[in-house]
């Protein structure tokens, strides 16, 4: 569950400073589409999280501020296109990355191994993060660290747990 | 079939202010043609990935023309940039180079090598104009008219394989690369 009401939420992605969204949903986050529809944020949908990474490597090469969403899953498939982007293009990739049946599987309940590897490989990544989860803390502690996370002048990624 | 060199010759003599994305193949001859701080050689790179990267820099730069050349082996890793490509109009021209083979690592054939069409799959994707290009006489025409015109487009140039050729070396780095092209945007950083 989560006390977190979309409009909210994304009013929140605007207010930290992003200029665009790029996304591929997931059932978190898809509950925010009708709001990223309707704020001044420019909404990208992507068909895979690994060219998501490399539009907004383009967006911030052109001085764009863009925000990449994507599930735990998709961080998985886009491992390559976010090494390049980090560690040969250097660029201050900002991530929002859905944690898939994470706390069902820290309460034992849910063997889905995407909760089981995704937090070690954002650490085997060398990608400083911070974890929240939306269950245990308001809105106003997710604005904090957005505003971190979007004012960080190197990558970074921000952990929600689903 | 068109010589890849050919047709980057070519490409260097009808572009103007645009920026031109180049990958893998493309990297080793380009700079015979062109040294601009609007040339990006994409290497290192994520293969597959140019498509998207020159849609960001469109994207955050209306008005802003990019072309992005990529080889076949790179589009069929990462098809599904058509379609996202296909949602905005932008000044974005992809020149596909399908040589029908991974030519740096010693000229294995793609996947279906020769029996895809990737003009079919482009205007399936719903990019607005596509070309199709298999001789150098017909780039030499259709060039001027592509790289016109409202975007995005896609053309695809049917080239000769190469074999022997090794991953080329870009001329400057990376950092080197992204600040000349910043600077060139006007783009502080």
């Amino acid at each position: 569950m989560s006390g977190w009401r979309a409009d909210e939420a994304v009013a929140a992605l605007q207010q930290a400073g992003f200029s665009h969204v790029v996304w591929i949903p997931d059932s978190f986050f898809g509950q925010w589409d009708a709001a990223l529809q309707r704020c001044a944020l420019s909404l990208i949908r992507v068909t895979r999280e690994g060219e998501a990474i490399a539009l907004a490597a383009g967006l911030m090469l052109g001085g764009a501020r863009p925000l990449v969403i994507l599930q735990s899953t998709g961080f998985f498939e886009a491992g390559d296109a976010l090494r390049n982007v980090v560690y040969d293009l250097q660029l201050p990739l900002k991530l929002l990355i859905g944690l898939r049946s994470y706390r069902a599987w820290r309460a034992g309940a849910s063997q889905d191994s995407a909760a089981r590897f995704a937090e070690p490989l954002v650490q085997a990544w060398q990608i400083p993060y911070q974890l929240l989860d939306p269950a245990s803390v308001n809105l106003t502690a997710f604005a904090t660290a957005l505003a971190a996370l979007a004012s960080a002048n190197h990558a970074a990624a921000l952990l929600i747990v689903e | 079939m068109i010589k890849q060199r050919d047709l980057l010759q070519i490409l260097a003599q009808q572009r103007q202010e645009q920026i031109v994305i180049t990958t893998m193949g493309s990297v080793g001859y380009w700079p015979e043609f062109s040294d601009s701080d609007k040339d990006f050689h994409y290497l290192p790179s994520s293969m597959g990935q140019a498509v998207p990267l020159g849609l960001g820099l469109c994207l955050a730069q209306p008005g802003v023309e990019v072309i992005v050349l990529m080889g076949d082996g790179s589009l069929l890793m990462n098809l599904g940039c058509l379609v996202t490509v296909a949602q905005f109009s932008v000044p974005l021209r992809i020149i596909l180079v399908d040589n029908q083979l991974y030519e740096v690592t010693g000229g294995q054939a793609v996947a279906h090598a020769g029996r895809t069409n990737y003009a079919l799959i482009a205007q399936g994707a719903g990019i607005p104009r596509v070309y199709t290009c298999t001789t150098l006489e017909q780039w030499q025409q259709l060039s001027v008219e592509a790289l016109q015109g409202p975007g995005p487009v896609f053309i695809w140039c049917l080239v000769e394989g190469e074999r022997g050729r090794t991953t080329p070396a870009p001329p400057r780095s990376m950092t080197e690369q992204i600040h000349r092209l910043q600077k060139s945007l006007g783009i502080s950083t």
